[in-house]
């Protein structure tokens, strides 16, 4: 089994860079996470407010779909490399998720 | 390879949850259970929306009267807030900081918790009401859609639980992280899955 890892000491130089460079994606999460907040009052404040069906239903799934992105690309890493895998599962679920729900809708509606 | 292998913060990998061919596998493994668990919640979601406010002819209960959206603002605040907090989590363990790990995978659990108790009010709120698993078709489907999130919420919770509990005297290895990898990015699906939750079944469901 090749389970053995290569112990690599990073150089004093390298060992600040990598820190540096952490401490600015965590910034740039914390930035995601402002972002996802901010959607979330959008839409919650969108039907409080009570706009019309027609207007508040597609944007609201939009803001949802948006912030599932971030999620999924920021804080869940997809956007990294080594990833190519991982979204050929994920979409193929997201491919069978738009299906089913077709599907379900139009056999009750039609039925 | 030993798996108790110590190390330090200089020479901690840059991906520790992949260095091994169990943490490569371990990683590969859970994306593809995340892919069938969105089509899990899809089968569900699909029945939420075919049987939504259909039921018995005079039923008393509809969505729009139903549903009290702050609670529901209060829940997802809570969620996302968790899911930043398993961020920091992953931060830290980045930089091999076991301690400030633990202690932001705790706020995570507590945050976690702070929701399951307001799910579990809303839940007993509705069942006072009249409005219980066998009212309806609606409130069928609802309640196994909500609850199988909720039920998700609890296995998240023990999960973290356990793991923080089993590691803390052992610290980082090779052989602990991808387990603390894999159990943040459930904790992050058990969020991405409430977006949508929150979304088509309050939101859309106060809206008609």
């Amino acid at each position: 089994m090749s389970h053995d890892a290569q112990v690599y000491v990073r150089s004093q130089t390298e060992f600040d860079y990598i820190k540096q460079k952490r401490k600015k994606d965590m910034r740039n999460q914390v930035t995601t996470f402002g972002i996802m907040i901010f959607l979330t009052l959008i839409s919650f404040t969108a039907v409080a407010a009570g706009f019309s069906v027609y207007l508040i239903v597609p944007v609201i799934l939009l803001l949802a779909a948006i912030q599932v992105v971030l999620q999924l690309y920021y804080f869940m890493h997809m956007s990294e490399k080594n990833h190519q895998v991982v979204a050929f599962f994920l979409y193929s679920a997201v491919l069978l998720a738009f299906t089913f729900i077709l599907t379900f809708l139009t056999i009750i509606w039609w039925g | 390879m030993d798996f108790n292998k110590k190390y330090t913060p200089q020479t901690w990998p840059d991906h520790p949850e992949q260095v091994t061919l169990e943490g490569k596998n371990k990683f590969l493994g859970f994306w593809l259970f995340l892919g069938g668990e969105t089509v899990l919640f899809a089968s569900l979601f699909a029945t939420y929306l075919a049987l939504k406010n259909k039921g018995p002819s005079g039923m008393e209960f509809s969505t729009n009267t139903l549903f009290e959206l702050p609670l529901v603002f209060i829940m997802t605040m809570i969620l996302l807030t968790s899911s930043l907090t398993s961020v920091y989590a992953m931060y830290h363990m980045k930089n091999h900081n076991f301690r400030g790990m633990q202690t932001w995978l705790a706020i995570t659990v507590l945050l976690g918790l702070a929701f399951l108790g307001l799910e579990i009010y809303e839940f007993n709120h509705y069942v006072h009401l009249g409005f219980h698993y066998g009212q309806s078709a609606f409130s069928s489907a609802f309640f196994t859609l909500v609850g199988t999130h909720g039920l998700h919420v609890v296995i998240g919770l023990g999960w973290i639980i356990l793991l923080m509990l089993r590691n803390a005297k052992r610290g980082f290895s090779l052989y602990n992280a991808p387990k603390y990898y894999t159990a943040s990015l459930y904790w992050h699906f058990i969020d991405v899955v409430w977006v949508f939750i929150f979304t088509v079944v309050y939101l859309m469901g106060v809206v008609g």
